[in-house]
């Protein structure tokens, strides 16, 4: 049942700019999408791989900051008398570094932090993301520190035939957006499905076990840090250049915070959870701004974090699938009782 | 060589709070193997304890601080009882996220009650520093060491002289043992958590009329916190004691020497270098707590 | 029955393991060759699965060394020794129990599959045939242990004595040269076990060597053509089942010095 939330989500919200001209509301779903591609990669270490990773956000703001300074250029001077000067360029190529850069970091982050485990693990992936967002706010040169980087340009794209398109209108942001997320979430429901996924899985429950099948603990892990980090950094770039400026807050441990909410709730290692938990936290904020300030809307969040843990510890996903399992007859259930091979052939 | 002493004489008076600050998370952590994204939330409750006692019900400073410490008891009793106990056959993860969740509704609660301005806790202490050669160092600076210090030893003594002590000592080395033999698991942690939220509390309680409280000074605190528990060893007190000067060593003279841009950033270095130079060194379990 | 005269296949070369102060292994030395059955026995805590965890590298000995084929595994990762061909069964977790049964074997055929990025990332031809033969293959080893019927349980929800067998069967899909099994047939009923003793023969006679430690005297007896016998960390005798029935120190170890012969049930410290 819940392979088709996927397929289902892509239809209707390519559709749904069609009927909506409301700018605030699609504001909202693009920054929701943004967040939503967050957690997808966040979920791929988290869910799949079950190691809970709290420092996501930096690969989400360098991804950012690398595109934003692709696109504006800098001109900064290193110890040793080095200096690096960068006219700037296109965004596009921006985006691009953004996901090899960020991909490299989680690269090199991961293969440091994936020596430990559990709670060590949970603290070195916050302190990591802590270090950068302060590289972010003291090194002015490069990030104008708490200034800002303003004036980003829209993104850029080669269209056949009208040559390069800078994409200022949300509705062309949206679109984009949706096609990243499609993107993302085509790489991991393929990655989950084939023999890297199986490997993941084997290391998850049981990381013994799987050792002594011949599974490569420490390379497993990186590479999906690797692809989680590199995500990340892609939607941090459609964020950069979508909002137009971008501080040290972009490296906010809340960022991290909502993400976690959305993988969660949704569903922790299943394909569906983060869509549908990023949609339901993306667009919480609109429903809650009219009652309430965001401070109280914080309270909320949290409170619904704990509750979830509380009453659906499996998130809304897996809660649904069960309760879609006890309503059918009992000849039917094997078939269903395997969501991770239902995406096996997508 | 005199800016040295100043950053050293900072540095004691820094360290002696960060010391109550690990010692609780390090005693909740070893005991009952949680990591406490509350205790940031609970230093700041702390700070905002002492600021209601001292100024909205107008008592005594030295009243004031014993107030703030036992509302911090009493707090940590209660998230224990409702969040915790419920959890205790969940996996560390899930209860990380609950004491996350926990944590940003204090801070946000916190926020949303109070607002953002900073407030000023008023101290008895004279605002002429006390001055000794080339050093000065403030009274309620010197009040703050030796309360931090008379709190330690009380902890210390609590762990190791009282029938509490041993039977959260006897919990700590193995909790089916502990239960089997007799001893009430439950309480245990229930105190611990009280005990660790209480030393939090203390620490908002004394640094708040220092500098200011705000709903965000305790943002960085778990994890400084954490950085103290892993350089001194789970569920080592006298660990975590040196652990909090080291940090506070670390950062004063990194302010001072380095960049005052990157003090904080002194715990998140201490962390990484340490579990990645040696990660089943430094942190490994001590033999018994005390 | 004389074991097969094939060359060693895996050397234990005086091998000790001290943890803090205490010896859990002692210079521990004995070959196991090509195509036997050995096992492994001792009373409890005389360090076999501490053997286990050394000769699979899950712990580094403090003193000797273990040879598979000739290799060194002193700086050998764990799934690394299970690449080279020395696969193990664990005695308590052997299973992925919230997966089914056929999930835990594609688990272990991990090394199958999908051969490219490409056909990681997208639905090639090529990428679907693997995955069939890699389903195929799976199925085979289920049908090989007696699994077929459970394959789409959870793996959990078995009984002790089949989690046995998909523990087993994890091991299979390594595809390995040697068998490690800790303890394989406890929590298995009488007929269990002969099914068991069945698969392990049926398994050598493919050309797979097997080192077990087990506590099921009759079952070890009937099933091995060399017990190595340890007892405090040391080795005390090694030979066929006849000699070790009939070794007074094995007796003494077991039973202590005043017994006569070693009985054929559990050892008393189990």
């Amino acid at each position: 049942m819940t392979r088709f939330i996927a397929p289902l989500f892509l239809v209707v919200f390519a559709l749904v700019p069609l009927g909506l001209k409301d700018p605030y509301l699609l504001n909202a779903l693009i920054i929701t999408g943004i967040l939503t591609i967050c957690a997808m990669s966040l979920n791929l270490l988290l869910g799949f791989t079950g190691q809970l990773s709290l420092g996501h956000v930096a690969f989400f703001g360098i991804g950012a900051y690398v595109s934003a300074l692709t696109a504006l250029g800098f001109d900064v001077s290193l110890p040793f008398g080095l200096r690096i000067t960068h006219e700037g360029g296109s965004p596009l190529l921006g985006f691009v570094l953004a996901v090899g850069l960020t991909g490299l970091c989680g690269y090199l982050i991961g293969r440091l932090s994936f020596r430990v485990r559990g709670a060590y693990f949970v603290i070195v992936t916050i302190s990591f993301a802590e270090v950068v967002r302060l590289v972010a706010l003291n090194w002015v040169e490069l990030t104008q520190g708490p200034l800002a980087l303003t004036a980003i340009p829209n993104m850029v794209l080669p269209v056949p035939g009208l040559g390069d398109v800078a994409l200022r209108s949300k509705m062309q942001n949206y679109y984009l957006v949706l096609a990243v997320a499609a993107v993302s979430y085509l790489i991991i429901a393929r990655l989950v499905a084939s023999r890297f996924g199986r490997a993941m899985r084997g290391l998850k429950e049981n990381e013994s076990l799987a050792l002594s099948l011949g599974i490569n603990a420490t390379r497993t892990l990186t590479v999906a840090a690797t692809i989680s980090a590199a995500m990340a950094g892609a939607a941090g770039s459609l964020y950069a250049h979508y909002i137009r400026i971008i501080d040290p807050d972009v490296f906010l441990f809340s960022y991290t915070v909502t993400m976690v909410i959305m993988v969660v709730s949704g569903g922790k290692g299943t394909l569906a959870g983060p869509l549908v938990g990023g949609i339901l936290f993306g667009l919480l904020p609109v429903a809650l701004r009219p009652v309430m300030a965001p401070e109280a809307q914080w309270i909320v969040y949290g409170a619904i974090l704990i509750a979830i843990l509380f009453l659906m510890p499996r998130g809304i996903v897996p809660a649904l699938e069960s309760l879609a399992l006890r309503r059918r007859p009992a000849t039917e259930t094997k078939s269903a009782a395997k969501p991770a091979e239902a995406g096996a052939n997508p | 060589m005199d800016q040295l002493l100043q950053h050293i004489l900072n540095a004691l008076v820094l360290g002696g709070t960060y010391a109550l600050l690990g010692i609780g998370l390090t005693l909740i952590f070893g005991i009952m193997n949680v990591v406490n994204f509350t205790h940031g939330a609970l230093y700041t409750f702390g700070g905002y304890a002492m600021y209601l006692a001292a100024v909205a019900l107008g008592l005594n400073f030295f009243v004031a601080l014993p107030v703030a410490l036992v509302a911090g008891l009493l707090l940590g009793a209660f998230i224990e009882f409702t969040l915790l106990r419920p959890l205790r056959r969940s996996d560390i993860d899930t209860t990380m996220l609950v004491m996350i969740g926990a944590g940003i509704i204090m801070q946000s609660g916190t926020l949303w009650i109070f607002g953002g301005v900073a407030k000023a806790v008023p101290t008895p202490f004279p605002a002429q520093p006390l001055v000794i050669g080339p050093v000065s160092l403030s009274y309620v600076n010197l009040f703050v060491l030796a309360a931090a210090i008379a709190l330690i030893a009380i902890t210390y003594f609590t762990i190791n002289g009282t029938r509490l002590g041993r039977a959260m000592r006897a919990t700590f080395q193995d909790h089916d043992t502990a239960a089997l033999m007799g001893v009430n698991v439950s309480l245990i942690y229930t105190a611990t958590f009280a005990i660790g939220s209480a030393l939090a509390a203390a620490a908002g309680a004394l640094l708040g009329p220092v500098y200011v409280v705000t709903p965000q000074m305790g943002e960085l605190a778990a994890v400084k916190a954490f950085a103290i528990v892993i350089l001194g060893g789970l569920g080592s007190i006298s660990g975590a004691t040196i652990g909090g000067f080291i940090l506070a060593f670390a950062e004063e003279l990194g302010a001072g020497y380095i960049s005052s841009g990157y003090r904080d950033a002194m715990g998140f270095l201490i962390i990484i270098a340490v579990l990645l130079v040696k990660p089943t060194g430094l942190f490994a379990r001590a033999e018994r707590i005390g | 029955m004389n074991h097969p005269a094939g060359t060693a296949i895996l050397n234990v070369e005086h091998v000790g393991m001290r943890f803090g102060g205490l010896t859990a292994i002692a210079d521990l030395h004995f070959d196991v060759h090509d195509g036997e059955i050995v096992s492994l026995i001792g009373p409890n805590g005389a360090g076999k699965t501490t053997a286990f965890n050394i000769m699979t590298g899950f712990l580094k000995p403090t003193q000797g060394r273990v040879l598979f084929r000739g290799q060194d595994l002193s700086q050998t990762r764990p799934n690394e020794i299970a690449r080279l061909g020395l696969a193990r069964t664990f005695q308590r977790t052997s299973v992925f129990a919230d997966d089914t049964v056929r999930d835990n074997v594609l688990i272990g055929l991990h090394r199958h599959g999908d051969v490219a990025l490409l056909d990681r990332l997208f639905p090639t031809p090529r990428g679907r045939r693997a995955e069939a033969a890699v389903r195929e293959r799976a199925d085979a080893i289920l049908d090989l242990v007696g699994l077929a019927a459970r394959a789409d349980e959870k793996a959990g929800s078995l009984s002790y004595g089949e989690q046995r067998l998909v523990g087993f069967a994890l091991a299979l899909a390594v595809e390995p040269k040697m068998l490690l099994l800790d303890e394989p047939v406890s929590g298995m009923n009488a007929s269990e076990t002969q099914g068991f003793v069945r698969l392990i023969r049926k398994v050598r006679d493919e050309g797979v060597t097997i080192l077990l430690v087990e506590h099921d005297m009759p079952m070890v007896m009937e099933v091995s053509d060399r017990i190595v016998c340890l007892n405090y960390g040391r080795l005390i005798a090694e030979g066929p089942p006849a000699a070790i029935r009939a070794d007074p120190k094995v007796i003494e170890a077991y039973l202590g010095k005043s017994a006569a012969k070693l009985e054929h049930k559990e050892p008393v410290h189990a």
